[in-house]
């Protein structure tokens, strides 16, 4: 399979997760989107580590060249919760004081 | 066309038609059912990909506990399905030209690029998806961020319950 379709996979996955924040305006539709984008990422980073991992198999056999990708996969997983379990806390804090989730209302957060 | 193509196309159909109804949808509830259906479909492709720890940790925390967290807080701040204020046409519009056309422009780039042009990329071979590989690695070479991470958990929890509480 060439590395180009899963290229043009994740951007098309990414750019409707850019589409999705610049659309919508419920904060949590936003969130999701940029979850989106996220695992577009990740898809990307496991597909460009078998890309490499291919090319080094064809040398040496027991060689693990390409397992970084994935490591950082499961970190980017790991960040990923965390930031929506912090997030989620900041959009029902922001729906208790405003009674609302719009985007909009979170540019009067100067005062 | 091979088996592995068949499955390629239709699971990433699957993702671009599933991740097209997340913004679609008016009710958010239907928005997260859809986002799920994406991460199936793109653990899916972790399969094809031999990247078997990554599809099942893909399932297990986006699908199982992340989306259950957004429905969660959905269901808790119980919005009403037409209490969304709709953005304007002219913006919806400017939003999705501007989707389009990073989309356009990344994939003229992409096609031009000649470090990515004949580049095939292991299918169904190797070894480094495995849990064992991939374990060795984690608690060898990244051992130091391994336990980071753990405390960046416990300070992600702290900093939950203290802006969930006031």
């Amino acid at each position: 399979m060439p590395i180009q379709y899963y290229i043009f996979l994740c951007l098309a996955l990414f750019s409707i997760g850019v589409t999705g924040v610049l659309t919508r305006r419920n904060a949590i539709v936003v969130f999701m989107c940029i979850e989106l984008m996220l695992n577009a990422v990740n898809l990307l980073l496991v597909a460009f580590s078998k890309m490499f991992h291919g090319l080094a198999l064809a040398t040496d056999a027991t060689t693990t060249v390409g397992i970084e990708g994935q490591v950082f996969v499961f970190f980017i997983m790991v960040v990923a919760a965390a930031e929506v379990s912090v997030g989620l806390a900041i959009i029902v804090m922001m729906y208790r004081n405003t009674h609302s989730v719009d985007i909009n209302f979170l540019n009067r957060l100067k005062n | 066309m091979s088996i592995l193509q068949i499955l390629f196309f239709a699971l990433s159909a699957f993702a671009i038609g599933s991740a097209i109804m997340v913004l679609v949808s008016k009710n958010p509830i239907h928005s997260v059912l859809w986002l799920i259906l994406v991460f199936f479909a793109i653990s899916g492709h972790y399969i094809l990909l031999n990247a078997q720890f990554l599809a099942i940790v893909n399932i297990i925390v986006y699908a199982g506990a992340i989306m259950v967290l957004f429905l969660f807080v959905i269901m808790l701040i119980n919005i009403k399905k037409d209490s969304e204020p709709q953005k304007q046409f002219l913006v919806k519009l400017l939003g999705v030209l501007a989707g389009g056309s990073f989309l356009t422009l990344l994939v003229a780039l992409i096609r031009q690029t000649e470090q990515m042009q004949g580049r095939q990329l292991l299918m169904k071979d190797g070894v480094i998806g495995l849990i064992h590989p991939l374990g060795k690695v984690l608690f060898t070479d990244y051992v130091v961020p391994f336990e980071i991470s753990s405390v960046l958990f416990l300070s992600a929890m702290v900093g939950a319950v203290i802006i969930g509480k006031k």
